[in-house]
């Protein structure tokens, strides 16, 4: 198998709906010690694909999401290009960004009982977003929202729609917070761990949504994780992160099939544990990956996986790997992605 | 039972209480009004006597309570020795002075306090904010009196207002215009020292609230989807501040009738204010009952008023 190393020049002219080249996120005020978030971040996706983001807790994950929307706190150092549409979204004006957001790029967040507001109706804060983005009449906006409820399968739309936040179960305030993000039919939606809190059943209702969703409107989708099981035979291609880099990226049946980073397959270990048929457990401890994410301030040379790595040798310690591409569209970096 | 019936149950208790404690301390205070008659050597003891039992002060307490509690279903608040007249009539004109005084000056306040208020919240740290914030601890750390007093120094000094009283001496000769403007120019010193005593208070609470707010995940989801910051302000963070700054906003009508009484003393003004200290030296005992008593109700009032107005305002409140 022969590896090229890629340069940021050679990458593809094909148009992409979203390109993030280089994007380094630190926090941090002035004259304190910065602490990255994001580390050289390279990530595309085309009109209508489902990328999957995979990675523990602290990888930069939420990060990544709240740069594309231009949603960093104040004390947040950028540098790279997000390019939408060709057009960069970093250093955008406000008010720009304002008709891009929930417009043609939406966020699904992570805890929509949170993220609605506790003292007006939903149907109310679905029919704001509309308004904020069309010139609809508050009649129109308000059947808009109710048509969007329908959508994401709540039947009783009417009922929902004149409903506080907390009059509604977990399972109703997530096909809220889709339809709310699904409204102005935006290119591309980002949804950062939207079934976190829910159950197992829910969590699968929810994903249904989605996919539906995503055909009906032809929605670009950012799936944010740390379960790759919910990104088998959904996402088509799965990006790994690791300490504000993504480590490995690749069509998900690759990703799947053959994963090349020692992160990757330790995070696919960890699921493939169903129960035999006969009900009894599979033979022998959980797997686990040693050690925990590195504090990214304290990040010296070298992989940043490489502490908790099984196949680390010298070279690891010293040198940062580059990332290269062994098959069309794989990319990894680590020095044994072979072995 | 209804939350409202409940808090209006809980309003009368407190009225009652109350009601007793003050008959009691006025009880404990030493001296009463006929004291000084007594010093005067052509009035007899008998007559003195007469006196104090006409006016029931020769009764133990609990007797006198029951027969001031019997005056106020009468509708007359007891009597007034100094006046010889019912309470209820003095401190109906004196209330609606002080009333007059406190309603510009609170209204006032608060409208100018909620939109300044929410603009700083919304720029943290800007000069704008940070001269605001310095100001208003200046204004908070400086007792009305003094603001009051400094502020009639000047005009004192300026000639450019009229000082003391609530009209001008030529009133009844005046056209209806001229009425109100000269009514309009003797607020102006009470009204500002009241602005100025209650505006930072105000102040600090709306922008409190609303930066508080302004840093929930909802205003930032809101954000994130496009949301106008106008929008933002008014239609997202502010309904979700609002419950404190009607707790305060009850607050500041149940002081209505007792937030201004030093400042009508000094300034002059023909309220309560000015009408209790009267009364409290020469131990015009019902006088004062009444003033307090009539202070109190307007307090439990506000806490009603501030009550409903939660229940009208916050969902979740009307859930529990």
């Amino acid at each position: 198998m022969k590896s090229i190393p890629i340069g940021r020049s050679s990458r593809d002219e094909i148009p992409r709906l979203l390109r993030v080249c280089g994007l380094s996120v630190k926090y941090g005020a002035d004259g304190q010690a910065l602490e990255a978030a994001l580390r050289q971040l390279d990530l595309e996706i085309s009109a209508g694909e489902v990328v999957g983001i995979l990675g523990e807790s602290g990888c930069g994950k939420s990060t990544l999401a709240l740069s594309i929307l231009g949603l960093l706190p104040a004390d947040a150092r950028v540098d790279g290009s997000i390019l939408f549409r060709n057009e960069e979204l970093l250093g955008m004006s406000e008010a720009q960004l304002r008709r891009i957001r929930g417009a043609k790029i939406s966020l699904i967040n992570q805890e929509p009982g949170l993220a609605l507001s506790p003292v007006m109706r939903v149907g109310e804060q679905i029919a704001e977003v509309i308004g904020a983005h069309s010139g609809l009449k508050r009649k129109a906006r308000k059947q808009e929202a109710e048509a969007m409820l329908r959508a994401v399968n709540l039947t009783n739309a009417g009922r929902i729609c004149a409903a506080y936040p907390h009059q509604l179960s977990g399972g109703e305030l997530h096909r809220v917070a889709i339809g709310q993000a699904l409204a102005c039919r935006p290119d591309l939606v980002i949804a950062d761990e939207p079934t976190r809190s829910l159950d197992v059943i829910v969590q699968a209702e929810i994903l249904g949504v989605l996919r539906n969703l995503k055909q009906k409107f032809g929605t670009a989708l950012i799936f944010i994780t740390h379960d790759p099981a919910l990104l088998v035979g959904f996402a088509d291609r799965v990006v790994v992160m690791y300490a504000g880099r993504a480590v490995e990226q690749g069509p998900s049946s690759r990703m799947f099939g053959r994963p090349l980073h020692p992160y990757t397959k330790g995070l696919l270990n960890l699921v493939a544990r169903v129960p035999r048929r006969d009900g009894s457990a599979p033979a022998g401890l959980l797997p686990v990956i040693p050690g925990g994410p590195p504090y990214l301030e304290a990040l010296t040379s070298g992989c940043a996986f490489e502490p908790r790595c099984s196949r680390k040798t010298e070279i690891c310690q010293s040198e940062d790997p580059e990332e290269l591409m062994p098959e069309a569209g794989h990319r990894v970096s680590c020095f044994h992605h072979g072995s | 039972m209804n939350y409202l019936t409940r808090r209006l149950i809980h309003g009368i208790m407190l009225l009652i209480g109350a009601s007793i404690l003050c008959f009691l301390f006025a009880d404990f205070a030493p001296g009463s009004f006929f004291d000084e008659i007594k010093l005067n050597p052509q009035i007899s003891p008998e007559t003195v006597a007469a006196l104090r039992s006409r006016y029931g002060l020769d009764q133990p307490m609990p007797v006198r309570y029951v027969r001031w509690a019997k005056s106020v279903f009468r509708g007359e608040w007891g009597y007034s020795f100094a006046y010889n007249a019912p309470v209820r009539s003095l401190l109906a004109v004196r209330a609606g002075n002080t009333l007059l005084l406190t309603g510009v000056a609170t209204f006032l306040a608060w409208l100018i306090a909620v939109p300044w208020g929410i603009w700083i919240a919304a720029h943290p740290g800007r000069g704008i904010d940070r001269l605001s914030m310095g100001s208003t601890s200046v204004l908070l750390s400086v007792p009305e009196l003094v603001l009051a007093l400094g502020l009639l120094y000047l005009v004192v000094r300026t000639h450019a207002l009229p000082v003391g009283g609530m009209v001008s001496l030529r009133f009844d000769q005046l056209g209806r215009w001229s009425k109100i403007r000269d009514l309009a120019t003797h607020l102006v010193i009470p009204v500002t020292t009241l602005v100025l005593a209650n505006l930072p208070i105000i102040l600090r609470h709306v922008r409190s609230s609303m930066m508080e707010v302004l840093k929930a995940p909802f205003i930032q989801a809101a954000r994130g989807h496009g949301i106008s910051k106008a929008s933002l302000l008014f239609h997202y963070a502010l309904p979700a501040a609002a419950n404190p700054l009607i707790s305060l906003f009850g607050f500041s009508m149940g002081g209505l009738l007792s937030g201004s009484l030093l400042v009508e003393v000094v300034t002059g003004w023909p309220g309560l204010g000015p009408l209790l200290l009267e009364a409290t030296m020469s131990r015009d005992l019902y006088v004062v009952v009444g003033v307090v008593m009539s202070s109190t109700l307007f307090m439990i009032l506000g806490n009603l008023l501030a009550d409903a107005m939660l229940l009208a305002a916050d969902p979740r409140v009307r859930m529990q």
